[in-house]
């Protein structure tokens, strides 16, 4: 009883984190399933958005003006990976891993340390922690909540356009892509940059959460957005099938992420092995369909060899 | 409509795989052109095609299409030139995407995509009005993914893709064979009936003799990265499968080897 009362008072926050977190699966949802690319440049853009976020704030830069400087700091590291991939010719994900190292000296040179601290009594932030239990716009689970459907309505409206539908069939067949005239090199930057945006727009939210933007707070991050794709898709796949649907969908998995983190951190798991945790659940995942077309081909087989003798 | 010149290409050169696979490519094409290519294996069919596309850069030689050299223009840019169709079903559309929205992706080829709407009502009644017309009951699942769809009816909707804008020159890279033969011959029925509507200049490589000699005004024939053989016209019309293996055994001097050649 204890435990419940507990995780009830912990809820607000873990949904918060998990809303936040949300913004930036929507990202890893963009180059994961709409462009069929596994960008790791989102570890580092995640905390450059924060330390980008941070420093403007502390210089007193208008809030909303730091989260879209945030938003251009993400669009520029997604730039870089794109180009890396598609003018020199390296894997997207070896050209993710060299863009997230190099951002980690260049969010040290942003923030001129490992930490930043951004203090709620001292500064006027958008959203943070000490207000999630209040009823005001600034209760990060009201202020996040609506940015993620206004993002959501947005990207719904983008993929729609002529341009949103050359970037989807860029990610769903190159070789027709080209035929229909598609610049299919153009198109994957693009995605990529787009994706790091969202990714960078959602570490300055949690850097203003937190109360400090951290070199090291995106460590994994990619792990956390895949989770939150495959969980979304796991519960809601079934009933969602409408695009706007699956970008919620995948909100709506890092929140039950999250939840789940709270509920198994509250039961007394040792926090150290939380990401473990995440790696396991999320190969366990990654595993299923994989394992259910092997299970499927050799039962055919099965099935067909039963007939021929019978 | 389409002017080759001494086209040449070299695979992996000066390399243990060496492969010339275009050996000095000539052809001229006319407006309203139909022409049929057969060739045995690696006689440099598909890949004239692929150089025509744009696929890989030519070594040497000009490709004019319509006045206008494309030899350098990439693939995408080339695409506003041509209609494509290739041999695999599922290489010409997008399979987790609608059949309207493939429709709509090759109604915009060759202009510049911006934000305005995907697809609009005006041109979801014309594809229901063409799709009509294929006859496989499509008209009714325009919003289906494509992937849910037969080869046979991919293909179709491949070649309505080709030609939603009428490209200067249409490509089909054997484009029936991966299909059962009754698929086969209803594809093939669609393609002349486009291509005779609109008057498309088109090239179309076929292992199928019968349809390589029925299907089309001129006849090309290929071996070992060169033009062998080139009929047109009345010629064309009265070559039987035999006149065809025997030209081939002189001009080659060896016998068609085309492992999936169809005789009838």
């Amino acid at each position: 009883m204890e435990i419940l009362q507990q995780l009830f008072n912990a809820l607000p926050g873990s949904v918060s984190q998990g809303l936040i977190w949300g913004i930036m699966a929507i990202g890893v949802y963009i180059t994961y399933r709409v462009l069929d690319i596994a960008d790791l440049t989102v570890d580092g853009s995640f905390a450059t958005g924060g330390a980008v976020a941070v420093i403007l704030i502390l210089n007193g830069c208008n809030l909303w003006l730091a989260m879209i400087l945030a938003f251009v700091a993400g669009l520029i590291a997604g730039a870089v990976t794109g180009l890396l991939h598609t003018l020199m010719g390296i894997p997207p994900i070896l050209a993710g891993i060299l863009t997230q190292l190099s951002l980690y000296s260049i969010n040290l040179k942003i923030m001129g340390k490992a930490n930043q601290s951004i203090n709620v009594n001292q500064t006027d932030l958008l959203i943070s922690l000490r207000w999630v239990k209040e009823l005001a716009l600034h209760n990060p689970l009201i202020t996040v909540g609506i940015v993620t459907a206004v993002l959501i309505a947005v990207l719904y409206w983008f993929f729609g356009t002529e341009m949103g539908c050359a970037l989807r069939a860029t990610g769903a067949n190159l070789n027709m892509s080209r035929a229909q005239g598609i610049n299919t090199n153009l198109n994957k930057v693009l995605g990529i940059m787009l994706s790091n945006g969202l990714v960078a727009f959602s570490g300055a939210f949690l850097s203003q959460f937190q109360g400090f933007a951290d070199v090291k707070m995106g460590q994994g991050a990619i792990v956390i957005g895949l989770a939150a794709v495959i969980i979304g898709e796991a519960i809601f796949g079934k009933i969602f099938k409408n695009f706007a649907l699956k970008l919620l969908s995948v909100a709506l998995g890092s929140i039950i992420y999250y939840i789940v983190v709270q509920a198994v951190i509250t039961l007394g798991l040792d926090a150290n092995l939380l990401k473990l945790l995440s790696a396991v659940i999320v190969a366990v995942f990654l595993a299923i369909p994989y394992w259910k077309r092997q299970y499927k081909e050799k039962h055919m087989i099965k099935a067909r060899g039963g007939k021929e003798n019978a | 409509m389409l002017e080759i010149k001494n086209v040449e290409k070299t695979f992996n050169p000066g390399t243990i795989n060496e492969k010339k696979a275009l050996n000095g490519i000539n052809l001229h094409l006319n407006e309203g052109d139909f022409v049929t290519v057969i060739g045995g294996n690696g006689a440099g069919k598909s890949t004239m095609l692929n150089m025509i596309a744009g696929v890989y850069p030519v070594d040497c030689g000009n490709i004019i299409i319509d006045g206008v050299d494309v030899t350098k223009l990439p693939e995408y840019k080339r695409a506003k030139y041509l209609g494509r169709v290739f041999q695999d079903p599922m290489t010409g559309t997008a399979a987790n995407m609608q059949i309207e929205e493939n429709l709509a992706l090759a109604a915009r080829r060759g202009k510049a995509r911006l934000l305005r709407m995907g697809i609009n009502a005006k041109e979801r009644k014309e594809y229901k009005e063409l799709l009509k017309i294929l006859d496989l009951g499509l008209e009714e699942r325009l919003t289906a993914k494509v992937g849910l769809l037969s080869g046979g009816q991919r293909q179709a909707i491949t070649l309505l893709m080709a030609t939603l804008k009428k490209p200067k020159l249409l490509l089909l890279d054997e484009h029936t064979a991966a299909l059962d033969p009754k698929t086969a011959k209803k594809v093939l029925d669609i393609t002349e009936e486009i291509v005779s509507k609109n008057n498309l200049t088109t090239i179309m490589i076929t292992h199928n003799m019968a349809d390589a000699i029925n299907v089309g005004n001129r006849l090309i024939m290929m071996n070992n990265g060169k033009i062998i053989f080139d009929v047109s016209g009345e010629e064309k019309k009265k070559l039987t499968t035999a006149d065809l293996l025997e030209k081939f055994k002189i001009s080659a001097g060896e016998a068609l080897n085309n492992d999936r050649i169809l005789l009838s």
